[in-house]
């Protein structure tokens, strides 16, 4: 077994999927917004240092960009932590073959190096390092520095995965990142502990002594070996296997009786989300989503951009409806034929889900209220949204849900499992927000605030109004590809 | 019962089934066996409409499977542990597929209390959940699942795999009970030709996708199973 029968594996894996076959139209959208990326820090790169030269002569601009590398590895590992996820790999078939499990490990590690979040960087540093070279830097100094920033974004790269091992276990999945990158950036900010000025003279002495370079190689490999270890002992079946039953509590949801014939189902999803790891974590979601605004509204700038102010409504009253609803009927594959054989309507089936994310949107309205702080225009625009969401976006995806064609394993709870995760999550949710800002940014231009509010809200009334035509519309689709469903479902991966 | 015609599924060239004409009639305990890929599932699967016919049809109580969802009401089935919701306790599987077919819960109660001896203690009241439960244990639940609602047709895929001798012994006569004294047709796929001489009064032997054997279970016929699956000749 070598690495190259890892990567023959890998590829049959991934090309002969129900998903890779149905979704090219999702990898060419990848492929532009890496491509967009990489002009970005190309330009960005080759632009650096002439700007900096222009706008502050006096200064190094090496040392500019040293002084500000503390908040670009703040940033790098929050992003990282969103988007990148560990390469998946089936590995429980290789355990009983003669395989070693090193290997296994080793190859796993070393593939993750490969990220494009790795090599995305020196589209920008390499052409900043050909700046500094022209202009007479020391030659050794600036390949050490180079050298020291490949290492700096591997170790990055490796602690992301020490912080999503140990993230994984927790319910809170997002809190200690953001409470640990949020008081690193408080201590900095507030000059009680000069992290920036640390990395600042890091990496000058870096430059000035390469000898130095071998501290961060250091700790690369400390990294990488203690990944290492975190790994190996997860590739045990055990710890997959391990009876951790946890104690069932089982409530009645009387309060779901009222609506009627969809109780049932509408029983089956809260319990659905409340009971398995992967959508108590979207819960979560919901807070960080609901504080969304507050990263803008405080702010002056945006108080002058009210065509902002529906994006965030949109997002604010619609992340449970964004979350949730891009992985309808993903999140019954497991189960979908016994769901398929029963004696239901699919109509009742969608129904259920159809009220439980209009139910979030205006649990999520009513406490977005107190946004109203910042001026009553946010209100009224964070109501917009909210009826839009109800009135379209639901609609919208749910219809989505019929081309869905990539199982999500609720049961499987080994350590590699992260399904459904990753960039493609987040692409799924910008029509469902861009659609409604490009509306409403230009009923702003054209005519006023208030207009394009009322034309938001509009919008949305007609799509409630429609709702029993829109529903089965949208279970003839799914009525349609019922047997495609079937099929991608029942396979693995 | 159940009224097979002229069936196929191809996938592109390959021919997996072809049955011509198989009728169940109503109350028989039938029985499918044959080797893997002798086409066991895909006909339960056909059946259940979760795949589309290639040609032809079936016909459940009259009802085209793939045109009307009619059939759903009166007809019940277990293929495989994908028809286990993972995240429920037992009880509220039962009273998931009790409302779905339309029983309260004082009645899936009532038909729970029958199966005590069946559980043996391990499957109610055990705050676990389906997740947490054994192979053998899921099968179970399954199965009793598969009998809520007094349905009229009942399909269980590979229902002695897995279990226990004991548990076994006591399917077979809920299985014998379900045909023999309440009407129910009971379509049994399985490996195991002893059990299911000893549950079915017809048995239709599949290999390659097309019917070879036809027979009223009698005394011989287990004898002339074995001999057959054995490759050789009966005398």
């Amino acid at each position: 077994m070598t690495v190259k029968h890892f990567i023959d594996l890998e590829w049959k894996q991934y090309f002969r999927s129900a998903y890779w076959q149905k979704s090219i139209a999702l990898n060419i959208l990848m492929i532009f917004l890496a491509l967009y990326f990489i002009v970005c820090f190309l330009i960005m790169g080759i632009a650096l240092y002439p700007m900096l030269k222009d706008f502050y002569p006096k200064q190094d601009p090496l040392v500019m960009v040293n002084s500000y590398l503390f908040y670009y590895i703040l940033g790098d590992i929050i992003l990282r932590f969103f988007f990148q996820k560990l390469p998946v790999m089936s590995v429980k078939p290789l355990l009983t073959l003669p395989v070693k499990r090193n290997k296994v490990v080793h190859y796993v590690l070393r593939k993750s190096a490969l990220s494009f979040f790795n090599f995305l960087p020196f589209f920008a540093f390499i052409p900043f390092s050909i700046m500094l070279l022209i202009n007479d830097y020391s030659m050794l100094g600036v390949l050490t520095w180079l050298l020291t920033i490949v290492v700096l974004t591997l170790i990055i790269n490796f602690l992301n995965f020490i912080i999503e091992s140990f993230s994984a276990e927790r319910e809170l999945s997002v809190l200690p990142l953001i409470l640990f990158a949020g008081s690193l950036f408080a201590l900095n900010h507030f000059k009680l502990i000069s992290f920036s000025e640390w990395v600042k003279i890091a990496f000058q002495s870096i430059y000035e002594q390469p000898v130095f370079v071998m501290l961060p190689i250091l700790v690369l490999v400390a990294l990488y070996f203690f990944n290492h270890k975190i790994l190996s002992e997860k590739l045990y079946l055990d710890s997959s296997l391990k009876t951790e039953a946890e104690i069932a509590n089982s409530s009645s949801m009387e309060w779901t009786k009222r609506f009627g014939d969809i109780a049932p189902f509408m029983q089956l999803d809260i319990k659905l989300i409340l009971r398995n790891k992967r959508t108590k974590s979207s819960l979560w979601m919901l807070i960080l989503g609901l504080l969304y605004g507050l990263f803008f509204y405080p702010q002056p700038t945006y108080q002058g951009l009210p065509w902002f102010f529906a994006f965030i409504g949109i997002f604010v009253t619609g992340i449970f409806l964004i979350n949730f609803g891009q992985f309808i009927p993903a999140w019954d594959s497991g189960y979908y034929r016994l769901l398929m054989s029963q004696n239901i309507k699919y109509e009742q089936y969608l129904k259920s889900k159809f009220v439980l994310m209009t139910l979030s949107v205006i649990v999520l309205f009513v406490l977005s209220i107190p946004y109203v702080y910042f001026g009553w225009k946010i209100l009224l625009a964070h109501f917009a949204a909210a009826i839009y969401n109800i009135g379209v976006n639901t609609h919208v995806i749910m219809y989505g849900g019929a081309f869905n064609r990539k199982k999500i394993d609720l049961n499987q709870r080994a350590a590699f499992n992260y399904q459904g995760t990753g960039a493609v999550q987040w692409l799924i949710g910008i029509p469902l927000m861009l659609v409604p800002l490009a509306i409403f940014g230009a009923a702003y231009w054209l005519l006023n605030f208030e207009i394009a509010c009322a034309i938001l809200i509009l919008m949305g009334v007609i799509g409630i109004v429609l709702h029993p035509k829109l529903m089965n519309a949208i279970t003839e689709k799914y009525q349609g590809s019922k047997y495609k469903m079937i099929n991608a479902f029942t396979q693995d991966n | 019962m159940i009224h097979t015609e002229n069936l196929s599924k191809s996938y592109g060239t390959s021919t997996v089934l072809q049955i011509e004409r198989l009728d169940i009639p109503k109350g028989q305990s039938f029985g499918l066996v044959g080797n893997n890929g002798a086409g066991k599932t895909t006909y339960f699967s056909l059946l259940l409409d979760l795949i589309k016919p290639t040609t032809g049809y079936v016909k459940n109580n009259g009802i085209e499977v793939h045109k009307s969802e009619a059939w759903k009401p009166f007809t019940a089935a277990f293929i495989d542990e994908s028809f286990l919701i993972g995240y429920l306790t037992p009880e509220e599987y039962f009273y998931f597929i009790g409302e779905l077919r339309g029983q309260n819960k004082a009645d899936v109660d009532a038909l729970l209390s029958q199966f005590e001896d069946f559980f043996h203690g391990e499957i109610l009241k055990q705050k676990k959940y389906l997740r947490d439960l054994s192979k053998g244990n899921q099968k179970k639940v399954g199965i009793v699942a598969a009998l809520i609602g007094n349905p009229e047709v009942i399909i269980l895929d590979e229902p002695f795999a897995n279990l226990d001798p004991t548990t076994q012994i006591k399917l077979k006569s809920i299985i014998k009970d379900l045909a023999e004294t309440k009407g129910v047709t009971v379509l049994v796929s399985s490996h195991d030709l002893m059990h299911v001489t000893d549950v079915c009064e017809r048995i239709v032997v599949l290999e390659k996708g097309e019917v070879i054997k036809d027979l009223a279970t009698n005394e011989a016929t287990l004898k002339e199973l074995e001999a057959h699956f054995s490759g050789g000749e009966l005398v």
